[in-house]
């Protein structure tokens, strides 16, 4: 099996209907996805394909065509994200188990959405969060829009 | 000899100063010289001062945070309690839980004395102190101390910081034959201004490790503080934006097997039979072992990844033998009631006569309501897991643990191996919320590395084990009657709450030998405990004896009775026509009761209590004391056709002294959610024996759609510090429940709320 992840390729033996979460943790050690529910109803494993937000732990590995991103990728030549600036900036995580996968969905929501309402947020970041850092989250989200907005 | 070895030999001497070492200071030194932990870690070049600070020689200056982190910042506070006394800032400072030591425990140690003397490391010692150290802050010292990490750690880990700035400071004097009271200190650099010399701390500490710090240690006034009082960025905040591998799902050994468990869905039983020829079946499913322990029954699957150990756990065909508690909830709930109707247990918070006062009183003056709440899983969003490696009679495992002390004598016990002969490494927590003090998750681990030939294991549950596999937070009922005055103010008020016992749970499964039984607090701890001035007022507890596994649950039984009597206090409230902050604050008086009136009144402020509102909207408020922490809030909803939307929450809350500001809130705002999370239908319930839930489509949480604004304030007006991680949660739901009461007239007496109103 061959996946570009993160600008780089990699061949490795997986079964055909292993989800790309396991693939990418258990296989590959790319540990940022994490596993919450392994049924699509948490959000942490999220993971970008071809710049769309997927929930690597119901996504078969043999499924996946194009390139995927985890949260690993996000930092270009060493330099945060905008998004992962914001997290900082308004100091977002409690535990940060969900956090990989906020971070992922919010970006995801940004490239589509460069200045998100309060709805978009909602509709878009569906994430569970047990530590209840949702208000941090939106802040951050249009903090980091922001920032988006005067380097664009 | 070497450096090391003098260290280690003369720590063992007792000494009080122990060479290159490490100095034994604050709590450490005034009690018995345990080793130093540090010791045993420390590289060649580190100086060890105590058992929390090492500096090397580099001037890398790494604090043990010997607490749990779990979301809630105790890192970066306790590492701030040193650094503000060594004069360094945070960001100069490594951080690091370490591993379990007894210098670590020592205060809570006395606090908890449990019936065995200080001497005494044999396991039912350690296992008692391990309990109790939990156990301890349900019983009755909670009651004058309240109990958290920071509390705990206020003093002495300040006086570790200080002690170790002394030496190096004495240390840099000797150096330049000068005075140390001539030498300045900053950022990890001590200045001489006599000829403008420095010394980093790296580089005097090897001389400063030889030198024995003063006894009195002048810890520096509030006034002067450059790091404490002020909000910090947490110390691991950037791990947690890059998908760090820091929790202990994350941990990676080479040659390492991964596993799932399958334990029985029916608590207190085994399986009748089991046909395991499907899943060894499975591609990637190495073997299938039997597990038996105090916590459960059932099977370790052990497989080339964590996919193939949840599929061969999936296709392992069990038949589970048949309990003999209820099968379903209503089954369950009429043994509550029956506990009811028999003869209380025990009974707390006693005053005046009660019987006496009902006597005296007019029927038509009285006002009773019954109230109810489910069990709740914890559901921390990292699932329960843990690595263990058995090779050549040692086990060391990586677990995030709230109990690495009680992880590492279960799991000696349970291989028959000497205590140290188990090493724990406490990674970061994807959430614990008090699941995971809990002895299951390491011997499941522990019995499976025992059979895998040597090669280290991951054992990972699904969330469906999780899930189904917790230690709940307990069912609870309660009947409260008042009696009132002709003006509608409560001269009697009686409490019976009927509960399962979460001391007796947590004993037999993990102390089996040591009996349970007596007053539990717990059961009615957010009732009794509150700041009250009802001249008569009794709080009786009937036990329940139902073996589901129960546990601490953030904020415990504070969880449910806050909601209970808070609900009912504003039933009144209202039934006597009064406004229902103006009735809080009539029954408290101004001495002892006092950060309860000011938050009670800011948080009013803050919400414009008392305002005209819209049509549809309502608010609600509400005041608990846990923890030593007094929390008043208010909730606003609105109500447009039938469906409620939580819009705002305004939170003031009373830690007495507030280290991190920005912390505490963030605790608040956290604890608030996961408080209102259960109202909105949040319930573990039971039929053929089993839990019903299996994953977040059906026990799900608060999502960001649902979350309200939240505003929080802090004051200090009590005199003793307070916790930060679970006050926040008690007031919430009553809050909530009054304030669709305020906005429909609809009184909602049971737990979840949505089985009565729908939410958005
Ligand atoms: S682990 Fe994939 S959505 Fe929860
Ligand atoms: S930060 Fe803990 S679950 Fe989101």
């Amino acid at each position: 099996m061959k996946l570009t992840i993160n600008g780089t390729t990699h061949e490795f033996e997986a079964a055909a209907n292993m989800p790309l979460l396991w693939a990418l943790r258990d296989i590959l050690d790319i540990k940022g996805p994490k596993f919450g529910c392994g049924v699509s109803a948490c959000g942490a494993c999220t993971v970008l394909i071809n710049g769309e937000p997927v929930r690597s732990c119901t996504y078969n590995v043999s499924d996946v065509e194009g390139e995927v991103t985890t949260i690993e990728g996000l930092p270009i030549n060493g330099k945060l994200h905008a998004v992962q600036q914001a997290w900082l900036k308004h100091q977002v995580p409690q535990c940060g188990y969900c956090q990989s996968g906020q971070i992922m969905a919010a970006v995801a929501l940004l490239n589509t959405i460069s200045n998100p309402t309060d709805t978009d947020i909602d509709d878009a970041m569906t994430n569970l969060c047990r530590c209840g850092t949702y208000p941090k989250i939106k802040a951050a989200i249009k903090d980091a829009a922001a920032m988006l907005e005067v380097n664009r | 000899m070497s450096r090391l070895g003098t260290i280690t030999r003369r720590s063992f001497m007792g000494l009080g100063v122990a060479a290159t070492g490490g100095l034994a200071v604050g709590y450490y030194f005034y009690t018995k010289p345990f080793p130093n932990p540090l010791i045993a870690m420390a590289a060649e070049g580190d100086a060890v001062f105590n058992p929390y600070v090492k500096i090397a020689a580099d001037n890398t200056i790494t604090i043990i945070a010997p607490r749990a982190e779990m979301g809630q910042g105790v890192h970066t506070t306790l590492a701030a309690l040193v650094a503000e006394e060594l004069d360094v800032s945070l960001d100069q400072v490594n951080v690091e839980h370490g591993l379990p030591g007894k210098a670590y425990y020592n205060e809570a140690m006395m606090v908890e004395g449990g019936p065995f003397p200080f001497f005494d490391e044999g396991f039912m010692a350690e296992a008692t102190r391990g309990s109790m150290k939990v156990v301890s802050k349900f019983l009755a010292l909670q009651m004058t101390g309240g109990s958290s990490a920071t509390i705990d750690a206020f003093v002495k880990m300040r006086e570790a910081g200080c002690a170790a700035r002394l030496v190096l400071v004495a240390a840099a004097a000797e150096h330049w034959g000068v005075d140390a009271g001539t030498l300045r200190t900053s950022g990890g650099v001590i200045t001489n201004h006599v000829n403008n010399e420095t010394l980093t701390y790296g580089e005097i500490s090897e001389a400063a490790a030889q030198l024995e710090p003063p006894s009195k240690l002048p810890l520096r006034p509030r006034s002067e503080w450059k790091t404490l009082g002020k909000s910090q960025p947490r110390v691991e905040g950037l791990d947690k934006v890059t998908g760090g591998r820091i929790f202990g799902i994350d941990v990676q050994l080479p040659d390492m097997l991964y596993g799932t468990v399958k334990i029985s869905p029916r608590f207190g039983v085994g399986a009748v039979s089991v046909d395991k020829n499907a899943a060894l079946k499975v591609a990637g499913v190495l073997d299938i072992i039997d597990i038996e322990s105090t916590t459960g029954s059932g099977f370790g699957i052990i497989a080339e990844n964590t996919w193939a150990a949840f599929q061969g756990a999936d296709a392992l065909e069990v038949e589970w033998a048949t309990p003999d508690y209820p099968a379903n909830t209503d089954g369950m709930k009429s043994m509550l009631d029956i506990a009811m109707a028999t003869n209380s247990d025990f009974t707390l918070g006693k005053v005046g006569n009660v019987e006496k006062e009902f006597n005296n009183t007019d029927s038509e003056n009285f006002f009773g309501a019954v109230y109810d709440a489910p069990y709740l899983a914890h559901t921390t969003m990292e699932p329960m897991n843990a690595t263990a490696h058995f090779k050549d009679g040692k086990l060391e495992m990586w677990i995030g643990t709230q109990g690495p002390g009680l992880a590492q004598s279960t799991c000696a016990a349970l291989l028959g191996i000497k205590t140290e002969d188990v090493t724990v490494n406490t990674t970061r927590m994807g959430g614990g919320f008090g699941r995971r003090g809990e002895v299951d998750v390491p011997l499941y681990a522990a019995a499976m590395a025992a059979k895998t030939g040597g090669r280290p294991i991951k054992v990972t549950w699904s969330r469906e084990e999780d899930m189904r596999h917790d230690t709940y937070r307990p069912i609870a009922t309660a009947q409260f009657r008042a009696s009132l005055t002709d003006d509608g103010d409560i001269t009697g008020l009686d409490v019976d709450i009927a509960s399962p016992s979460i001391l007796t749970s947590l004993l037999g499964r993990t102390f089996p030998s040591i009996p349970a039984g007596g007053t539990e607090k717990i059961v009615l701890e957010g009732a009794f405990d509150q700041p009250s001035t009802i001249p008569n007022r009794r709080y009786q507890a009937h036990i329940v004896d139902l073996p589901v596994p129960i546990g601490f649950w953030r904020s415990v039984g504070n969880s449910f009775n806050g909601f209970f009597q808070e609900s009912f206090i504003d039933e009144v409230a209202h039934v006597s026509g009064k406004d229902p902050l103006e009735f809080r604050l009539s029954m408290m008086n101004d001495e002892e009761h006092r950060p309860a009136r000011e938050v009670l009144k800011k948080v009013a402020k803050m919400a414009n209590w008392g305002g005209s509102l819209p049509a549809g909207k309502g608010q609600g408020i509400a005041h608990a004391l846990s923890f030593g922490t007094w929390v008043a809030q208010v909730v606003q909803v609105d109500v447009t056709d039938d469906v409620v939307k939580i819009e705002k929450v305004w939170c003031a809350a009373d830690l007495g002294l507030v280290l991190d500001p920005d912390n505490v809130k963030a605790q608040m705002m956290s604890g608030i959610v996961y408080g209102l999370s259960q109202a909105l239908g949040q319930e573990i319930t039971f039929s053929d024996h089993e839990v019903e839930q299996y994953n977040f489509y059906d026990f799900d949480a608060m999502r960001m759609h649902q979350c309200p604004e939240i505003v929080v304030e802090l004051l200090e007006n009590s005199h003793r510090m307070g916790g930060a991680g679970e006050p926040g949660t008690p007031p919430s739901t009553p809050a909530l429940a009054n304030a669709i009461y305020a906005s429909t007239g609809k009184r909602i007496r049971s737990m979840p709320l949505s089985h009565a109103i729908d939410f958005a």
